[in-house]
């Protein structure tokens, strides 16, 4: 156990002296530096334009359909590439698994598709 | 590394795999077929779980590791895999005629049935801790959609928002105590678990370990809904559609619980001294809140959530006695419990006044004078759940509370007991409802005939268990050694 523990010892220092880091730059610009507040520099736009209107404006419902489906062929495409490269090894259940995981996908966006869900109006 | 050539041994799973391949085609069939496929699509469902339920008959008993040693039926599994694929069946029938009424047309609704099935099955015969999540993730998602099927109240998208939220926490829970299983263990097999627990001898296991079992119990707990995690169910069973209520009260309860026995008895089973207390804890509390929270109630639906809280508390028992008597008592009160509830379901079904249903106790007032049948079926479960002989939630409670006086544990089943004399109230007030106070105006007389039948058959058996009980209680015992033997 102390042998594995020894090999993370340098993260553990790592991560200590990037705390110590931060903390020293953070504080030391509070404690060091002369603060003189007015409102203009304590605005959230002080360098910017003012905010036109709130942030959690409407927006249409079509947009979170197209980021789901974005978001399914992405995850195809990260396990399409260790799935390409590992294929010798991982033999015939691995290549069939992943091509019955392609059609699991397909069937989700045929469904989608039919359901009208890509038409956009 | 050499290529693994060989395909896994699948035919155990040939249930889990045909119900796969069968949910995409299903929803295939209704996207392509539009318009009115809810009736056709429903059909199909059923025909399909019919079919798995014959693949589970005939292949779920080979207790050889499937898929790498991820899965591993066999008779336990199996038992609850009919109560499962049952409990299913029975609620897309139920779920029909209410959507007609109600002119709710959706052929999603039995695909996802079909899946969430999937995922209970696969659950149930997990044989690793990554297996158990993943199917209980395939579970879980297509419930959370299910409770929120009707997408145009909001009544039912807050049921499915909160189940979603909370079902969401208690899988992180899991995930959490798996993963610290997992590191102090070195394993997420269940054999080989098993054999690292087996292995302590004695010793003191390591205070991760403890915290990540802790952990995993409460997960567990969780999709059981046993007490200090039990806030979602009333609201969850009020928001949801009622036919959504009635699926949720059977199959994934009947699910949870036997994986629950499973993850607690095999990999865990060495360190029953750890769990032991508190499962008993939880289930006293469970019999406790779910008899006493249970009086204040006035909507049927959410008194049924006080019940089936209850109801797993007293099912809990057996599993804190921790042995075969205990099992077995277990699988008969859940088959058992999905006859009363199947069958307190479809009455609830039919409570309808002027076409539209009604929910509340008092609605049921006056019925033994306009319904005298369907009066005494609620009779019949009421007392059936109240656990008075020779109705069959009487030798459910009595097998479960027989298995803990053999194994020393005295409190808990006088506890159980208390606590259902407790519950015997709010059922009994029901019935005092029904037969004694007088009806403001009477519910609807026609009532759809599928439900007339499944309330019929299901007060039947109820009725009648006590006078063949040994072919249901022999397969519990059996399944139950079948667990014990390895």
């Amino acid at each position: 156990m102390s042998d594995i523990l020894r090999e993370y010892l340098p993260i553990l220092i790592f991560l200590a002296v990037a705390i110590g880091l931060c903390l020293a730059m953070v504080i030391g610009s509070l404690v060091v530096v002369k603060q003189r507040p007015d409102s203009e520099k304590v605005s959230a736009y002080e360098c910017g334009f003012e905010a036109f209107n709130d942030s959690r404006g409407q927006f249409d419902v079509r947009f979170y359909l197209v980021a789901i489906l974005f978001i399914i062929f992405d995850l195809e495409v990260a396990f399409l590439f260790p799935w390409a490269i590992s294929l010798g090894g991982i033999g015939l259940f691995g290549f069939w698994s992943m091509i019955i995981f392609l059609g699991v996908l397909t069937i989700g966006f045929v469904y989608e598709w039919r359901k009208g869900a890509l038409e956009w109006e | 590394m050499d290529a693994i050539t060989t395909l896994p041994v699948m035919s155990p799973a040939a249930g889990e795999i045909f119900l796969a391949a069968a949910a995409m085609a299903l929803l295939m069939f209704g996207v392509f077929k539009g318009g009115k496929a809810q009736e056709a699509t429903s059909w199909l469902a059923v025909a399909v779980l019919l079919i798995a339920g014959g693949l589970v008959m005939s292949h779920g008993g080979d207790t050889t590791p499937a898929f790498f040693g991820m899965f591993q039926a066999g008779p336990f599994a199996q038992f609850a895999k009919i109560l499962i694929l049952a409990g299913s069946i029975l609620s897309i029938i139920m779920s029909r005629s209410t959507f007609r009424q109600d002119s709710f047309e959706r052929f999603e609704y039995p695909v996802l049935i079909v899946l969430s099935t999937l995922g209970m099955l696969m659950m149930v015969s997990a044989n690793d801790m990554i297996a158990l999540y993943i199917g209980l993730e395939v579970q879980s998602l297509a419930l959370y959609v299910i409770a929120s099927i009707r997408r145009d109240t909001l009544r039912s998208t807050e049921a499915g928002l909160k189940y979603f939220v909370l079902g969401a926490l208690s899988s992180g829970m899991l995930l959490y105590g798996s993963s610290m299983v997992y590191g102090f263990a070195g394993t997420t097999e269940f054999d080989a678990l098993a054999n690292v627990f087996s292995g302590l001898e004695g010793q003191q296991p390591s205070v991760g370990l403890i915290i990540g079992l802790v952990f995993v119990i409460c997960g567990l707990a969780f999709k059981v809904s046993a007490v200090p995690f039990h806030m979602w169910t009333p609201d969850v069973y009020e928001g949801a559609p009622t036919p959504v209520t009635a699926l949720f009260a059977v199959a994934p309860k009947v699910a949870a619980l036997a994986l629950f026995l499973r993850v607690l008895l095999e990999p865990f089973g060495a360190l029953v001294g750890e769990w032991q207390q508190i499962i008993a804890l939880i289930s006293v509390l469970s019999m406790a809140i779910g008899s006493i929270a249970a009086i204040v109630q006035t909507n049927i639906k959410r008194l049924m959530a006080y019940s089936s809280i209850g109801h797993m508390g007293y099912a809990l028992v057996g599993l804190a006695a921790a042995n075969e008597a205990g099992v077995s008592g277990i699988l008969v009160y859940l088959a058992l419990y999905l006859f009363m509830n199947v069958g307190t379901f479809a009455c609830i079904l039919a409570m309808r006044r002027q076409g539209r249903p009604v929910e509340g106790i008092h609605d049921l007032a006056g019925l033994s004078k306009t319904h005298p049948g369907m009066a005494a079926m609620i009779m019949i479960f009421m007392f059936s759940m109240a656990g008075i002989p020779p109705l069959a939630g009487f030798f459910g409670k009595w097998f479960v509370f027989m298995a803990a006086v053999n194994a020393g544990l005295f409190a808990l089943a006088i506890l159980g007991v208390i606590a259902s004399v407790i519950g015997a109230f709010y059922y009994l007030r029901i019935v005092k409802i029904m037969y004694f106070d007088e009806a403001v105006e009477p519910l609807d007389t026609a009532i759809p005939g599928d439900l007339k039948i499944i309330m019929t058959v299901m007060a039947a058996v109820t009725l009648l268990f006590f006078i063949v009980p040994a072919p249901l209680v022999s397969s519990a015992k059996a399944a139950a050694s079948a667990l014990f033997a390895g």
